[in-house]
């Protein structure tokens, strides 16, 4: 480039100011050089044999280094208005035909074009959707050591009020012929950014039968999921993979088709319809990733039988590991928290607290439970049955009363449905009033999660990213008189049923997983342990 | 004959009084508010005073302790009977004093130096007989009884002072004062309001309803959901069933917890009380079997439903009576001002 250099140095000059004022632009030949680079990617992507040359060259592009080009046209500028000089050098052979192309536009003309394209390319970047898929492809090739800026689609179940991202929802949806869902009812201002549906109209409604897009298992279990029958972090995973397993076991792969490209493509309705019944947990999302993957890994002369055996080996692999290995890890390492004599409380219905309870009960430790409930989902009062049945002791209150019973009180215990990388525990509604007042009388707060519930997300309020159930459900009638019965007839009253809160990890004194026993802060830690794994 | 007429007339009336206590307390009854409680019982100790047969003053007091410890018996939580046949004592010692002629100044001043001195047995026997007591005991009680309609607006009035606009509040349960008060504010300023339902009597149902027909802007939520929605909260405004002696408050079930999450939010918590829910009362840690309500037991479970909380004084920044604002390290003095101090214990 150093003949091109001359005739640059003005517009580099300009270029510079440019920057300096906006910290946008970028220098004509960073443009040509993301232009070059998304070309090579979309050839290495399919020819696989490119990555030794840009290992090098990303490697003599220190600044750019991080992110693979195409992923945000902010980041470079930011890096490569610095290394501007010594960035010509290591890219001769790309450069030098483009330098020949140059003289024959007139600057103005370029520098037009190079604006056009921008406020193109910035305006698709505000939808966030182009985002997503050119990073994808950018993120395998980079090697693992190096640390990812993680950018990441926002979920579409958090953006309701934005019509743009409604609008694209449904052309999916039309495009794989899944029925809309629409919401019920009036909306609290503040979670107006959520979907609040009626368990009235369950999606079902809408299909035709028998349905020729979705697998009838799929259907089945997204009305599972919509009416609240499998309801539950462990219970929903587990269902979701045996459907998924009997998907497999009914697919047949097309002709002129790859299985392991097929069948992911085929997966992808049967997960949006279910993110319609009821939008996905971390659990299952997490299940969802490794089986994409797995699918994926399937090498491409492999038999269809025997890749469907593999998977289905595979998915029940992932369940005894993760689910039910990992519960029995966790009941040994909690029995060494419970001794004779305990008083232990647990909220609603988890299904991990309630094993560890039970093995306890059967290794003959003399404690006894208080379980605290509330409304409007009473799932406490599963967790008693389940817990009087073994013949444990037990005592029940509303979680209004929990102020009261807690000086009786010396260990709680609570599940979670999934544990932020920021510390931060997501379980049910409730969870963090239990462990605020379990604080303030000084008693310890443990927490009992597998690791495969460890979510990449960060939050810190239960604000942004919740669910909304059913409003009605918060109707009662007491002695034949239901106050809010035509609540919606009443234009300022809303009713207000939230699923899920977080609970500050200072609220947490311990956390048992199955890799042992951790502070609520050492879960970034694990995160990057398993990705480290994987 | 007038005279046994009306002691008949006047025992049956205490007695439908007491009979009505005893069926409040077990839910069996209508439940009734505390303002119009605190009124019945003042109309009957106006009653007593008017009908029953005393000479002097001590007689007359002697009678009403009886009669209060009978009802007090009745229904031990409701405090504001013990609390209105107190204020009526005090009432009838001014009354005796400045009959007798001594100074209210004189009497204050007593009191302090008591605290100073031993603080021996009082020479007041009260057992001079005055003939204008009665009429003049009678008309105290008149000014106490117009006091106690006017609770409730006197609080109303001080809204405008505490609420801005585009607030958002939070309450629980549900009281008529703190009703009263988000309406009266209402009128002029535009907020909004999330009322916790307060399980399992649901009576924050009510409330909400009440409110949004007043056009206020209001949000039902689960007792669970008070913390994760505590973070939107300016403000939290409630109610309570007593105020004790500490500036502590006997309220509701659920209202600690609320308290502990607007002191970690670091949210002011704003009671309206009337001073007629005012008690000498300390908290009482045994575990009383009327405490509790509608509690089942089933064959291997046991079953807890407390309907009152204890809050201590810390958690609370506001109390807003009919006589103003106070911080809760001022209650122990209002009390002072209120009842006597050998009247504590009835």
């Amino acid at each position: 480039m150093a003949d091109a250099g001359e005739p640059e140095g003005p517009e580099r000059k300009d270029d510079i100011v440019k920057a300096k004022q906006e910290g946008k632009e970028l220098t004509k030949e960073e443009k040509q050089r993301l232009r070059k680079e998304k070309k090579q990617q979309k050839k290495s992507k399919e020819k696989k044999d490119d990555k030794p040359s840009r290992d090098s060259e990303k490697e003599k592009k220190p600044a750019s280094a991080a992110s693979p080009a195409p992923q945000t046209p902010t980041q470079p500028p930011a890096q490569k208005a610095p290394s501007a000089a010594p960035a010509p050098v290591p890219v001769p052979a790309s450069e030098t035909p483009s330098a020949a192309d140059k003289p024959a536009k007139s600057k103005a003309e370029l520098k037009a074009e190079r604006r056009a394209r921008q406020e193109a390319e910035r305006a698709s970047k505000g939808k966030k959707g182009d985002v997503g898929p050119q990073a994808a492809p950018g993120k395998p090739k980079a090697p693992p050591s190096e640390l990812q800026p993680v950018v990441k689609r926002l979920p579409e179940h958090v953006q309701v009020d934005n019509p743009e991202v409604l609008k694209k929802l449904a052309k999916k949806l039309e495009r794989q012929q899944i029925p809309l869902r629409s919401d019920y009812g009036y909306k609290v201002s503040l979670f107006s950014h959520l979907h609040q549906y009626s368990r009235k109209a369950p999606l079902t409604q809408q299909l035709g039968i028998p349905s020729t897009v979705i697998h009838p298992a799929i259907v089945r279990l997204g009305l599972q999921y919509s009416q609240g029958i499998v309801a539950g972090s462990n219970a929903r995973s587990v269902a979701l993979l045996h459907a998924f397993k009997q998907v497999i076991r009914d697919y047949t792969t097309p002709p002129n088709e790859e299985l392991s490209r097929d069948l992911v493509n085929r997966l992808k309705p049967y997960i949006s319809f279910l993110n319609q019944c009821r939008p996905l947990s971390a659990s299952m999302g997490n299940a969802i990733k490794y089986i994409k993957k797995e699918i994926s890994n399937i090498p491409s002369q492999c038999k269809e039988e025997e890749a469907k055996r593999k998977l289905l080996n595979c998915i029940d692999c992932y369940i005894n590991e993760k689910i039910v290995l990992a519960a029995k890890a966790i009941a040994k390492y909690s029995i060494e928290k419970i001794s004779d004599g305990d008083v232990i409380l647990v909220y609603g219905c988890s299904s991990l607290v309630n094993h560890i309870l039970c093995e306890a009960f059967e290794k003959n430790r003399k404690f006894r439970v208080i379980v605290v409930d509330s409304r409007p989902r009473l799932e406490g009062r599963e967790a008693l049955r389940r817990l009087v049945q073994k013949g444990i002791n037990c005592t029940y209150v509303l979680i209004s009363a929990v102020s009261y019973i807690l000086p009786e009180v010396s260990k709680v215990f609570l599940g979670a449905h999934a544990l932020l990388a920021n510390g931060y525990v997501m379980s049910r509604v409730g969870t963090s009033q239990i462990a605020l007042v379990a604080k303030a009388f000084n008693v310890p707060v443990l927490v009992c999660c597998e690791t495969y519930k460890f979510c990449e997300r960060v939050q810190t309020d239960s604000f942004v990213s919740n669910e909304l159930d059913d409003p009605d459900d918060l109707i009662v009638t007491r002695t034949g008189t239901t106050q809010l019965e035509h609540w919606q007839e009443v234009p300022s009253l809303g009713l207000l049923n939230l699923v899920y809160d977080v609970t500050p990890p200072d609220f947490v004194d311990l956390v048992i997983t199955d890799l042992g026993m951790i502070p609520c802060t050492s879960v970034p830690v694990v995160l990057r342990v398993k990705n480290v794994d994987q | 004959m007038p005279g046994p007429d009306k002691e008949t007339d006047l025992t049956e009336r205490i007695e439908a009084f007491l009979f009505d206590l005893n069926r409040g307390g077990s839910g069996a009854g209508p439940l009734r508010g505390s303002a119009e409680t605190a009124r019945e019982t003042t109309a009957l100790l106006r009653r007593i005073t008017a009908q029953a047969r005393w000479s002097s003053a001590g007689d007359l007091m002697e009678i009403i302790r009886n009669e209060g410890r009978r009802m007090t018996a009745a229904q031990p939580s409701e405090t504001t009977v013990g609390n209105m046949i107190r204020r009526v004592l005090k009432i009838i010692r001014e009354e005796y004093a400045r009959s007798r002629g001594s100074s209210e100044e004189a009497d204050q001043q007593e009191s302090l130096h008591k605290l100073l001195t031993s603080g021996g047995v009082s020479d007041e026997n009260f057992r001079q007989p005055f003939a204008a007591l009665k009429p003049n005991v009678i008309e105290a009680i008149n000014e106490l009884l117009t006091e106690l309609e006017g609770t409730t607006d006197n609080i109303a009035m001080q809204a405008l002072e505490h609420i801005h606009s585009n607030e958002v509040i939070m309450t629980i349960g549900r009281s008529r004062t703190v009703e009263a008060f988000l309406k009266d504010a209402a009128r002029k300023r535009k907020f909004h309001v999330i009322v916790a339902e307060c399980a399992p009597f649901c009576q924050g149902h009510e409330m909400a309803t009440s409110l949004s027909k007043a056009g206020i802007e209001t949000t039902v939520i689960t007792d669970a959901a008070i913390f994760a929605v505590m973070s939107r909260v300016n403000k939290v405004i409630i109610g309570t069933q007593t105020v004790l002696a500490n500036g502590g408050l006997r309220a509701v079930n659920g209202t600690h917890t609320l308290a502990l999450a607007a002191k970690h939010h670091s949210t002011p918590l704003i009671v309206c009380a009337p001073m007629f829910k005012l008690s000498p009362q300390v908290r009482r840690l045994s575990f009383l079997s009327d405490f509790y309500r509608y509690c089942e037991i089933l064959s291997k479970v046991n079953v807890h439903c407390p309907v009152f909380d204890y809050v201590p004084p810390e958690l609370i920044t506001l109390f807003i009576s009919n006589i103003g604002g106070h911080a809760p390290s001022y209650i122990y003095r209002l009390m002072s001002e209120l009842y006597h101090p050998e009247d504590h214990e009835l």
